[in-house]
């Protein structure tokens, strides 16, 4: 993957988090990817905890359409309204920046802009990012709507794709969860679980 | 970095008297720790040396003990490994090896601090414990090799006959080899000239090891250095032992003082040692064969008051030291005399006991030579200081079965037990070899300059052999967990600090027990 693939727009953003609206239904980036998205001088990085696909107006629910259709596909086929008509939106968690050409596992001092384009990082800022795990604390302490463990598990698993060696990149964060999560052995037992080779 | 170098954690807290806790790195396996084994601490600003006492298990939550994870996953092994569960050592820190001025100009030196929060640990290297017990030179012989390194560990012969010193250990766990080993350096570097009261005739001639092999000892390697005197001339015979001398003793060189020593042997009442006294000042030299030709009280000089039963009670006992052969009315030879004037020539006496391997006869030739030779030695050395002559060369007396001698009843009669309190002064001092050192007077104990043990799993035993060590409770694991053979525990005046050994090999080869002067002639012969 030459290209950074671009997979959304900022539509709502905090210092924490913000929220990104697919171009495409349904094309949403994996959970427990990492993201970026650029200002003038700064680039921040977050990690996708949520995504949700809902109708463009609040309050109007979708309804059932299939019984005439023989497959899933044709609804759409018949109906090609609805892909206007109902939209994909990630969340993000704001895990790190880079300014100045420097890597920073902490917040940045702004949060993203409305319309900053959204990019899915390569393989290779993926593991620039890895080289430390001090993002894992931010999630840990983050209060979000999915379960830490599962956002950690998906995380993890997410970003040792892009290592050669699995395995040493999983030990080696296992590790430092089971310092963050020394208090806490039931949810480390549960990561553990949730990112084992 | 060689695998001795390598990183094995962290120092995480601590105390100079209790030593210091290491965190284990997640790298090194706490099985591959051995209680004993040496450390290096790289403190700020100083390097210290130490060793391995203790070694536990530590989990970060209770809750993992209750519950514990899936270990045979081995993915979740190896993440919890070091990080929730984690090995400690306990290190005493004993000596600081670099670092600062003194430890450059006067070698390494005693802890007065410990290392910070946080210093790496690293095992030992080959180097650093060389620092520690030097190289093999004109005073150091090489006795052994640290646990699981090859690096030699030295003993400081001439420091070491500066004091009186023990060898202890269960039976078969090696201490005459390693007496014969300690007997063979002082010879090698000429250090002490050596009287061997040799209770199983082992150091003399040869002995067998506990495979039945024959090994050889003193005699054999320095024949010229080296006399062998015999009270069992036949059985010294029968072996094909060429003695020096044949030792036989006289009813009147025999003492009250000998008689006493032996109260418990003979099974003597105090009354009866009262008795001794009084025959030997009213009889004279003779009152040994006087008292056994009296038939009853009646026959008692005058102003001689002695109970009946106790004088039978007396008899008795003399009767008993009167059956060794080795004793006659009234000796040929004066042993004392010739053993004194090898001694002076500098050859070392092995006194091999033969057939009579009883206590009896132990204890009464050991006490009854060695007192002469002390008193002898007590003279020259005064001698010497009041005319400012050269004094005797050091003597080291080895004595077995030291607690029959050296126990808090007789410690303080026996010639033994002033040896070891005062006779340092004197250039004389013991080599006592034991194996139940709780028997041993702990004032005696205590006065022990270097101390050789093997295994020893009696408490009692294992509290005496450690009185007045500083950190007894860390030495009483180590000791504890010595294995049966070949391993030894030394610590006191002699070496820097505590080291278990694997003592040297000895029986295969002896080309390197061999004196440096026979070397040096052989080399002659080639030129």
């Amino acid at each position: 993957m030459a290209e950074t693939q671009r997979v959304g727009e900022v539509i709502q953003a905090s210092t924490g988090d913000f929220v990104a609206q697919c171009y495409e239904l349904y094309q949403i980036p994996p959970l427990g990817s990492l993201v970026k998205t650029k200002d003038q001088s700064l680039e921040l990085y977050g990690i996708v905890y949520n995504a949700a696909t809902t109708s463009l107006e609040p309050g109007r629910r979708p309804i059932a359409r299939g019984r005439e259709e023989k497959t899933e596909e044709g609804i759409y086929q018949t109906s090609p309204q609805l892909l206007k008509l109902l939209k994909s939106e990630f969340g993000v968690v704001v895990v790190g920046h880079r300014q100045d050409k420097k890597l920073y596992h902490y917040l940045p001092p702004t949060p993203a802009k409305i319309h900053s384009f959204v990019y899915l990082c390569t393989p290779a800022e993926v593991k620039e990012f890895g080289q430390s795990f001090d993002f894992l604390n931010i999630i840990i302490n983050a209060r979000l709507p999915v379960s830490t463990e599962e956002l950690i598990g998906a995380t993890l698993r997410q970003m040792s794709q892009a290592y050669e060696d699995r395995k040493a990149f999983l030990v080696a964060a296992g590790k430092e969860l089971a310092i963050l999560l020394s208090g806490d052995i039931n949810q480390l037992k549960a990561v553990l679980g949730r990112i084992k080779p | 970095m060689t695998q001795e170098n390598a990183r094995l954690g962290i120092v995480v807290s601590g105390s100079l008297n209790k030593g210091v806790e290491v965190k284990l790195d997640s790298s090194a396996s706490i099985e591959d720790m051995v209680v004993g084994r040496f450390v290096t601490i790289e403190g700020q600003k100083r390097r210290f040396f130490g060793m391995i006492t203790d070694i536990s298990l530590g989990v970060t939550d209770p809750t993992l003990t209750v519950a514990p994870p899936d270990v045979t996953d081995p993915f979740i092994a190896e993440v919890i490994a070091g990080t929730s569960t984690f090995g400690t050592l306990h290190v005493s820190p004993s000596l600081v090896i670099g670092g600062d001025v003194s430890t450059m100009l006067e070698g390494p030196q005693p802890v007065k601090t410990i290392p910070s929060h946080f210093s790496v640990v690293r095992l030992a290297s080959q180097r650093d414990v060389e620092l520690v017990f030097g190289t093999e030179d004109e005073k150091r012989f090489f006795i052994g090799n640290p646990l699981d390194m090859d690096t030699k560990v030295c003993l400081n012969l001439e420091e070491f006959v500066k004091r009186s010193n023990g060898v202890f250990g269960k039976s078969g766990t090696g201490k005459t080899f390693l007496t014969r080993l300690l007997l063979i350096g002082m010879l090698q570097k000429g250090t002490a000239v050596n009287l061997v009261f040799d209770m199983h005739s082992e150091y003399g001639w040869e002995s067998r090891d506990e495979r039945g092999r024959k090994v050889k000892a003193l005699k054999q390697l320095f024949s010229s250095q080296v006399a062998v005197f015999t009270l069992d001339e036949e059985g010294s015979r029968r072996r094909k032992v060429s003695t020096d001398f044949v030792v036989r003793i006289g009813f009147d060189e025999i003492e009250p003082e000998d008689i006493a020593l032996l109260r418990q042997t003979l099974n003597l009442t105090e009354l009866a040692v009262e008795a001794v006294y009084q025959l030997s000042r009213r009889f004279g030299k003779g009152w040994v064969e006087d008292t056994l030709k009296l038939k009853a009280t009646e026959e008692l000089p005058e102003g001689l008051n002695i109970h009946e039963s106790t004088l039978q009670n007396l008899q008795r006992g003399l009767a008993t030291i009167k059956r060794l052969p080795f004793l006659m009315p009234h000796s040929p030879n004066n042993a004392v005399k010739s053993i004194l004037e090898y001694l002076e020539r500098g050859t070392n006496v092995v006194l091999e006991f033969g057939r009579y391997t009883d206590i009896t006869a132990y204890i009464l030739v050991a006490n009854l030579l060695t007192r002469r030779i002390h008193a002898r030695y007590r003279e020259a050395m005064e001698r010497a200081v009041g005319e400012g002559t050269a004094p005797l060369r050091p003597l080291v007396i080895t004595i077995e079965e030291a607690h029959r001698f050296l126990n808090p009843e007789v410690s303080s009669q026996t010639i033994f037990g002033t040896i070891a309190r005062e006779m340092r002064k004197y250039n004389v001092t013991l080599l006592v070899i034991d194996q139940r050192p709780s028997g041993i007077d702990s004032e005696v104990m205590s006065q022990v300059g270097t101390k050789i043990t093997c295994l020893l799993d009696d408490e009692r035993d294992v509290d005496s052999v450690l009185t007045g060590v500083p950190n007894k409770g860390e030495l009483r694991a180590v000791l504890s967990k010595l294995e049966s053979k070949q391993q030894a525990l030394i610590f006191g005046h002699a070496v820097p600090m505590p080291v278990v050994l694997r003592t040297r090999e000895y029986g295969a080869d002896y080309k390197d027990f061999l004196p440096k002067q026979a070397e040096k002639d052989i080399e002659k012969l080639w030129e």
